[in-house]
């Protein structure tokens, strides 16, 4: 559990270190996947190409997608990308940056399945199983087997159970010579993706370096920004709702006393806590009537009414309600009922 | 709990630290991959060098790259490299210190790819078996020249119908075996060596000049790394203002059109400190151009004169 706790809270640290590791968590993901998924290859002659082929790119394809909802970014950078100008301009080279480096973090994944999958070779060796050269591997002499009935004998070689060509070609010679060509394919994969990685990473520094600062702190500004937005209005609403429940009990302590239902509040001899937090409200059929105006009539969401005119003249003293300003106005409606 | 946490503090601690850690663990992910690879030898004349020989020299070279994008260094290297030299002279002797230490941790997965490789003996019996001179063994004696390629080819496939009970199949594997691990110990063995003699006679050459290059690398990467964070609190702050400022707009808006008392207060007068004055895009894009084309020189004396 400690572990686990300090794991966290090293990725949570800072931003960076949170995508790299929900990629790394993706990437282990997809070799779970690749490892739990039961290949089954349909060994008929049309199928076997379409469901390795299948196997091999849809998969990618969907945690490619996925990577993209799971990063928090997205929404940011499309929220970036659609804004009104207004007072502040939009620079391109931001959302660019932004991009670039959510799709390569995304892109984790998917490689990791079809590196996988070409080194594991079941998927090759399934869709191209059609196209083994039987002249240099096999028998092709069979001048009482027909092109179609040979493409049907080839299409089982994956499915070693039923497979009835062994004067054809071996089993084992077409297995090994397939996953022979699907490593080979899955480690060339693997090291031009590497040699990409390398490529977009050591040129940078040449290249650009300077407007990648720009980029890079300006992206990372406006993600924090956006944080620090959202901090201040959950604040700001803390503030709101409790002034305007303290209103609401204010107000139906104020309807009580003028029906006369219950004597006034006790003045503050009593224990000066207790007595205010109960909010003036003692008693059983008390409670249940705010119970009741709560559900049945809640108040709005306006905490200083506009130019009531009242004897003491201090109505106008806090800010109009509904609008984004401080937090406070919670202040400020404390003193007005000293 | 305890032990693990130590140890984690203890790769984080410094940069150096971090790097040995990485390159570990690479060297681990190095076994394990080849571990859980399964070689299948194609056992065809044509393809079992290419398959034998790929699989012993293509992994080290995705591993090697991949120790030098793992490693921050190498970024920190090209930038101090490529940078323009401003006010700030560049010292090729840290440049080549640099390069050469991350060289030498981004050549350890490979090396230990290699030497596992050769050491299991897969490969080579893989590659070499169709070289093999059938005179030297009994079983491929009395063959045609045209059936031994392929019977020789066919030698690290066990399972294969014409090898199973072959007794010369297994001479052919035990000799390739011998010469793989020979030839594995040997590279381990000379690696060792030399490293051992590099370590030991590093200080007879050049030590002022190495410490030098050590110390100043190690400053380079520290203040990138400081940089950073201090742009990262920076734009943190800027933030901060930015959406009070927002906020208190608006209300000075809203104040226009209703009547209300002056509200009073404003942010603490440490944050302004903290900002150093940079309070728009303009100034930051400004500092953080300066940063690259003209680094201040090494000398803070002058802050304290002011």
């Amino acid at each position: 559990m400690d572990k686990f706790r300090m794991i966290f809270q090293f990725f949570q640290s800072n931003q960076e270190s949170f995508m790299n590791g929900i990629c790394g968590i993706m990437a282990l993901a997809s070799t779970q996947m690749y490892s739990a998924f039961d290949f089954n290859c349909p060994c008929l002659p049309h199928y076997n190409l379409a469901y390795g082929l299948g196997i091999l790119l849809v998969p990618p394809f969907i945690l490619f997608l996925l990577g993209f909802v799971l990063n928090n970014n997205v929404s940011m950078l499309a929220e970036e990308c659609r804004r009104p100008r207004g007072r502040r301009g939009k620079d391109p080279a931001v959302l660019r940056y932004m991009f670039c480096s959510m799709a390569q973090r995304a892109m984790i994944a998917p490689v990791v399945w079809v590196s996988v999958t070409l080194l594991d070779g079941k998927c090759i060796t399934c869709a191209f199983c059609t196209s083994v050269p039987v002249e240099t591997l096999g028998n092709a002499s069979h001048p009482r087997l027909s092109h179609g009935e040979i493409q049907r004998i080839l299409a089982r070689i994956p499915c070693k159970e039923i497979y009835n060509g062994q004067q054809v070609i071996a089993n084992e010679v077409a297995v090994r010579y397939l996953r022979c060509i699907s490593q080979a394919l899955g480690w060339c994969f693997v090291l031009l993706m590497t040699t990409l990685a390398f490529l977009v990473r050591s040129l940078r520094p040449c290249f650009s370096q300077a407007a990648f600062l720009k980029s890079r702190y300006w992206s990372h500004y406006i993600d924090i920004e956006r944080k620090l937005f959202d901090e201040t209005c959950a604040e700001h609403a803390r503030s709101f709702a409790k002034v305007c429940i303290q209103q609401f009990f204010e107000g139906m302590n104020t309807d009580l006393v003028a029906a006369g239902c219950h004597l006034p509040r006790k003045a503050p001899a009593d224990t000066g806590e207790a007595a205010e937090k109960l909010l003036g409200i003692t008693d059983q059929g008390t409670m249940n009537m705010a119970l009741k105006s709560w559900h049945r009539c809640k108040p709005p969401l306006q905490l200083y009414p506009p130019a009531l005119p009242t004897g003491n003249g201090w109505a106008g003293e806090g800010q109009p309600p509904t609008h984004p300003s401080a937090p406070q106005r919670e202040t400020a409606a404390y003193y007005s009922w000293v | 709990m305890d032990r693990f946490r130590m140890v984690f503090q203890y790769f984080q601690s410094n940069s150096e630290s971090v790097m040995n850690g990485i390159c570990g663990l690479l060297a681990l992910a190095s076994v394990k991959m080849y571990t859980s690879f399964d070689f299948s030898c194609p056992c065809l004349p044509q393809y079992n060098m290419a398959y034998g020989l790929g699989v012993m020299f293509v992994p080290p070279v995705i591993l090697f790259l991949c120790g030098l994008i793992l490693n921050r260094q190498s970024l920190v290297m090209l930038e101090e490299w490529k940078r323009p030299a401003g006010r700030r002279k560049k010292d090729l002797a840290v440049i080549r210190y640099m390069c050469s230490s991350i060289m030498q941790r981004a050549m350890v997965a490979p090396v230990v790819w290699i030497i596992v490789t050769l050491l299991d003996g897969k490969c080579l019996i893989c590659a070499f078996s169709g070289s093999m001179d059938p005179e030297k063994f009994v079983g491929f004696t009395n063959v045609s020249t045209g059936q031994v390629q392929q019977l020789l080819a066919k030698v690290p496939c066990k399972d294969d119908e014409l090898m199973r009970n072959n007794t010369s199949r297994r001479a052919v594997s035990r000799y390739l075996r011998c010469w793989s691990q020979a030839l594995g110990w040997s590279i381990l063995l000379i690696l060792i060596i030399a490293a051992f003699l590099a370590r030991w006679l590093r200080p007879c050459f050049n030590q002022a000049t190495l410490l030098q290059a050590h110390h100043w690398s190690n400053y380079i990467d520290i203040e990138q790394k400081i940089f950073e964070e201090t742009c990262c609190e920076h734009s943190r702050l800027f933030a901060h203002k930015c959406i009070l400022h927002f906020f208190e707009s608006m209300q000075k808006e809203i104040k226009l059109h209703s009547f209300s008392l002056r509200r009073e207060g404003e942010e603490a007068e440490g944050e302004e400190n903290l900002l150093r004055g940079i309070t728009d895009q303009d100034q930051v894009n400004k500092l953080l151009k300066m940063w690259y084309y003209e680094k201040p020189p090494l000398d803070v004396s002058q802050a304290h004169q002011r």
